[in-house]
């Protein structure tokens, strides 16, 4: 009996069920916190025509910009593309339909899609391109936008530590868009740098709770950094 | 002379207020941080999810886990927090933080701001910027005045998609502090060394100038 253990021993059995056309949310910023290991096994996979929902696209090589390098996405709803040449080179060909977002709305769609709130109204984008097509209405003499949320086929997440329940804690700024991702899949996949059993972690203390994970595998990080910016000691 | 990189975020620096929770974006308004003065306290807002951004760290401390907005490895300054990209843009949105630096390619006497995209040329995205404009109350924009051709950046309306509407009220320039009001551009302060006619003829929207014109303190 399981129970309550999320816990799976391969990648493979972790992305079972991931199929063409899908819908992936994953969390991460740039290149930190992203489930790395579980972009290489959708890579492995050759899984075409995925819709992802990120706030970055990775870089040429690394990340999610692995997938745009074998044409695996179809279309990608991002805020920043400014550091994937690949990327904008797609964009711009037409290969690639985009969906720039502004990132807090972006954060908040996932946030309201997992929370089983259908849309909301933010000032973000009004009067800009982003607005187009979306309903307007004006509270308290401001203006404002109707952004509809967001859900997945699937969440991909990085977290930092987690017990076999699935309650996660991530570390530092690592943790950005993956809480939010954990909540808006209809299968929430988390990957993370530990284990331990149920109890060990404390309550007060858990970012996540497990009712939003649906399988956990322990993996190792590569955490490639983007921009190694450094003082002298 | 026109100001440098680092005398816009120095200009920019002196409206820093003790007890100010301040973002700032990628390029020169980072530079703002280099600037604080002594005397106040400031508190870096990162909108990828820290409150209290420290400085660089040095290669023993170099952290993967523990990045700022443009990517670049940092440190937490004491009495840091860390928290989602929801509560990040909770606090940006819900208009908490004190003062916004954010750069631009063009900005228009209706307080319009362009700053994401160049259709065709350069596709960047908007990152936090749509939110950080809409949100925010006190906002300063930091760009060139006019390109490397002499083509002002300070335009009757902005000709690039734009990242935010009627919501910009100050602009620094390599040449000119600027409010934006009642439709105009208003000339407050100029670069030391820099003509007011040379501003006028760099500024193609609207532009107020008064009698006398300060130069910048930098």
């Amino acid at each position: 009996m399981a129970g309550f253990d999320k816990v799976v021993s391969s990648y493979q059995e972790a992305m079972a069920g991931l199929n063409d056309n899908m819908t992936v949310i994953a969390g991460g910023f740039g290149l930190c916190g992203i489930p790395e290991n579980l972009i290489s096994e959708i890579k492995r996979k050759k899984t075409q025509g995925l819709t992802i929902v990120s706030n970055n696209c990775g870089v040429d090589d690394f990340g999610l910009g692995l997938l745009l390098q074998d044409r695996q996405i179809k279309k990608i709803i991002a805020s920043y593309v400014g550091e994937n040449a690949e990327f904008e080179r797609q964009m711009m060909a037409g290969e690639l339909e985009v969906e720039l977002t502004p990132q807090g709305t972006l954060a908040e769609k996932m946030r309201a899609g997992g929370a089983g709130i259908p849309a909301f109204y933010t000032a973000t984008g009004y009067g800009t391109p982003v607005a187009e097509g979306k309903e307007e209405r004006v509270f308290n003499g401001r203006h404002y936008i109707l952004e509809p949320a967001i859900t997945g086929d699937f969440a991909i997440v990085k977290a930092w530590k987690a017990d076999r329940y699935g309650n996660l804690v991530f570390r530092k700024t690592a943790r950005n868009f993956n809480p939010m991702a954990a909540t808006a899949g209809k299968i929430t996949v988390v990957e993370v740098e530990e284990i331990v059993e149920p109890g060990e972690l404390d309550p007060d203390q858990i970012h996540t709770p497990g009712i939003y994970v649906n399988r956990l595998i322990l993996g190792s990080f590569e955490k490639r950094i983007e921009q190694r910016t450094v003082r002298d000691a | 002379m026109a100001l440098t990189r680092e005398q816009i975020a120095q200009r920019v620096a002196q409206e820093l207020q003790d007890g100010f929770y301040v973002n700032l974006g990628i390029g020169i308004p980072t530079l703002v941080a280099n600037f604080v003065p002594e005397d106040i306290e400031v508190m870096l807002q990162s909108e990828n999810g820290l409150l209290g951004m420290g400085q660089f760290p040095t290669e023993e401390t170099i952290d993967a886990d523990l990045i700022n907005a443009g990517k670049q490895t940092v440190t937490m300054a004491t009495g840091a927090s860390i928290f989602d990209s929801a509560e990040s843009f909770a606090m940006i949105r819900g208009g908490h933080v004190d003062l916004t630096v954010l750069g631009a390619f063009e900005v228009d006497t209706q307080g319009n701001i362009a700053s994401y995209m160049i259709p065709g040329k350069l596709i960047k995205g908007m990152g936090g910027a749509m939110d950080l404009v809409a949100g925010a109350d006190n906002i300063i924009v930091t760009m060139t005045h006019a390109s490397k051709h002499g083509v002002s950046k300070l335009l009757d309306q902005c000709t690039l998609p734009l990242t935010g509407k009627g919501c910009i009220k100050r602009v620094l320039t390599d040449l000119a502090f600027i409010e934006i009001k009642e439709g105009k551009f208003h000339l407050l302060e100029r670069a030391p060394g820099v003509s007011v006619e040379e501003i006028i003829r760099l500024t193609e929207g609207d532009l107020v100038v008064p009698a006398s014109v300060p130069e910048m303190l930098v």
